[in-house]
């Protein structure tokens, strides 16, 4: 992992973007990083874009201010590549991690000013048969772990394990769906440019 | 060695309460300061606590509350946010010449209106000389230290003030962080428990607290709230020296990143402080001397230290996160450039507005500053002494 990471999350409102952020900061504080986990807060309307940021770091970040030239873009809903600028100051270094089912040619002609590595996920696949309802946010995480090299896979799967028994308590019944869905996310992850 | 955690800006205040577990927390909610009540309530519920938790119809209540339990001889807390502490403004006074010392945590966020929930520093401006002492916080780790620190500072015998905390609302408040804490016995030792020499509930010495007080006395009760303010500076001081020991985490009345042998430099408070380093330190790099300080005792205003820290620079930018909107400068700004007047310092320094409702303050913003203090040190020359950054053009 390089020095700083920085990572922005576009979603939609009740997606569960904003916690997948927090997750985010969450597994890496505890391979011992020093880390920020931070959404961006507008009028909040369940279906309104929303973003949300990670900085992921060796040292003790003292910047408090949001990302304008992200290493990573995850992107949780893909009618935002029509409305929303995701891949802005998005580094050329870096990657976009899309949900979606589109291919290639599709992508790329939505991002057309845009150079870097492109990911896709079909989030809503993973998560219906790993849930058996559709909460992208977790197969989201799993896939920008992988991408950005965040932690050891095993280290991930071990740590969010924990994760979920705390965030779970009162329902453990969906602690082996989202782990599933973790699981089906780290190996169904493609590089498609 | 303390304890690694992460946590947002108010789940360590809300920890750090936990830890003092006072008397009584009387609280209304309002963003973004909601979630110190919110979670401080489920400690009181799931017993970790044994606090009198009070929830109120409104601020001015929860003012009313903390004043109440105060004046009886308990320790009494509260945290609001912007238009909350403005409901509060009669009784904010009432607390401060009453003596009382009650500790607020403040999220700032900008007073309506328009509405906005967003942070800027107006709510904290408009209560600066209410005689509250007031404390401002970079992030989660400030917040929390400053909290653990305050009820020393307030309830010392020759300061009896209340205290206020400041974080940045959204930005520190709700940015999960890596944070130290410190043990729960160790915060207990050293916030130690509240004795008050007088209060209403000791039925050996009968007082009345807040008469009526005509020409004959209120001037000279005016002057002891500013003694005690005056004081709280010793106060302030030794119990930074006290928590340094505890925790090896050093507090002055302001931060100075890079000063020594600084010729320009910004004076700025809260989150605004971590970017500027940044941008100090990538200044360092390419050879400019830029330093920075940041306020964190805003209340008592620590004038002289200020003086004494700015006054050899070639030129100075003071950052006000509130405008005035007086025609001049913001407070901050008039606050330092009074104490260097005063102390026969002559630096050339400006007025920079920022970040107002929540106007995300970026490392070029604070770049933009440093590069118009540069060409202000080579000529001397300041075209316009009250700027703008960040503002749409």
């Amino acid at each position: 992992m390089e020095n700083l990471i920085e990572i922005r999350w576009h979603g939609r409102g009740g997606q569960g973007a904003k916690t997948a952020s927090l997750l985010l900061a969450d597994a890496a504080f505890n391979t011992g990083k020093y880390i920020q986990g931070f959404p961006e807060y507008g009028p909040e309307r369940m279906g309104a874009p929303i973003t949300a940021y990670n900085r992921i770091s060796n040292e003790p970040i003292r910047i408090h201010s949001n990302i304008y030239e992200p290493d990573y873009v995850v992107v949780v809903d893909d009618t935002l590549l029509e409305s929303v600028d995701v891949t802005a100051g998005l580094k050329e270094s870096g990657a976009i991690v899309i949900n979606t089912t589109k291919g290639k040619e599709e992508i790329e002609k939505l991002l057309p000013n845009y150079k870097g590595s492109i990911y896709t996920i079909d989030a809503r696949k993973i998560s219906i048969e790993a849930l058996g309802k559709y909460f992208p946010n977790t197969p989201m995480l799993a896939a920008i772990v992988k991408v950005a090299n965040v932690m050891d896979e095993k280290d991930f799967l071990e740590d969010m394990k924990g994760s979920f028994a705390h965030k779970f308590a009162k329902k453990p019944e969906v602690i082996e769906g989202n782990m599933k869905a973790l699981e089906l996310a780290l190996s169904q992850i493609q590089k498609v440019k | 060695m303390g304890i690694r955690e992460r946590l947002s800006g108010n789940e360590a205040v809300a920890y750090g309460m936990r830890q003092i577990n006072p008397d009584v927390v009387a609280a209304f909610p309002i963003t973004p300061s909601t979630e110190i009540p919110q979670y401080f309530s489920t400690f009181v519920s799931n017993g970790t606590v044994d606090t009198e938790f009070v929830a109120v119809e409104s601020e001015h209540s929860a003012m009313s509350a903390c004043i109440g339990a105060e004046a009886a001889g308990a320790r009494a807390m509260t945290a609001t946010s912007a238009n909350g502490l403005s409901y509060m403004w009669e009784m904010i006074y009432i607390a401060s010449s009453l003596r009382l010392p009650i500790v607020m945590n403040l999220v700032n966020r900008a007073v309506s209106g328009p509405l906005n929930i967003h942070n800027d520093h107006s709510d904290a401006m408009g209560v600066r000389d209410s005689g509250w002492i007031m404390l401002f916080s970079e992030n989660n780790q400030e917040a929390y230290d400053n909290l653990i620190m305050a009820h020393r500072i307030a309830e010392h015998k020759d300061v009896l003030l209340p205290l206020m905390i400041c974080q940045d609302g959204f930005i520190t408040s709700h940015s999960i962080e890596n944070i130290e804490l410190i043990e729960d016995e160790k915060v207990k030792e050293f916030v130690g428990k509240y004795t008050p020499e007088h209060y209403l509930l000791n039925d050996k010495e009968p007082i009345a607290i807040g008469p009526l007080d005509v020409q004959t006395y209120l001037f000279e009760h005016k002057y002891q709230q500013a003694e005690a303010m005056r004081n709280a500076k010793r106060v302030i001081k030794e119990v930074a020296e006290d928590f340094e020991k505890m925790t090896g985490r050093k507090y002055s009345f302001f931060e100075e990143y890079k000063m020594e042998d600084a010729e320009i430099a910004v004076v700025c408070m809260n989150s605004t402080a971590g970017t500027t380093k940044t941008v100090v330190d990538s200044l360092r790099e390419k050879g400019v001397k830029a330093g920075m300080v940041k306020i964190r005792m805003f209340r008592p205003f620590p004038a002289e230290e200020l003086a004494e820290a700015l006054g050899n620079l070639k030129a100075l930018a003071v950052m006000d996160k509130s405008d005035s909107l007086n025609g001049a400068g913001g407070a901050l700004f008039e606050d330092v450039v009074s104490g260097m007047y005063t102390a026969k310092k002559q630096v050339p320094t400006v007025s920079y507005v920022y970040g107002i409702g929540g106007r995300d303050t970026t490392s070029k913003d604070i770049e933009e500053v440093y590069s118009y203090l540069q060409e202000v040190a080579k000529t001397g020359n300041i075209d316009n002494p009250y700027r703008y950054v960040g503002l749409r053009k």
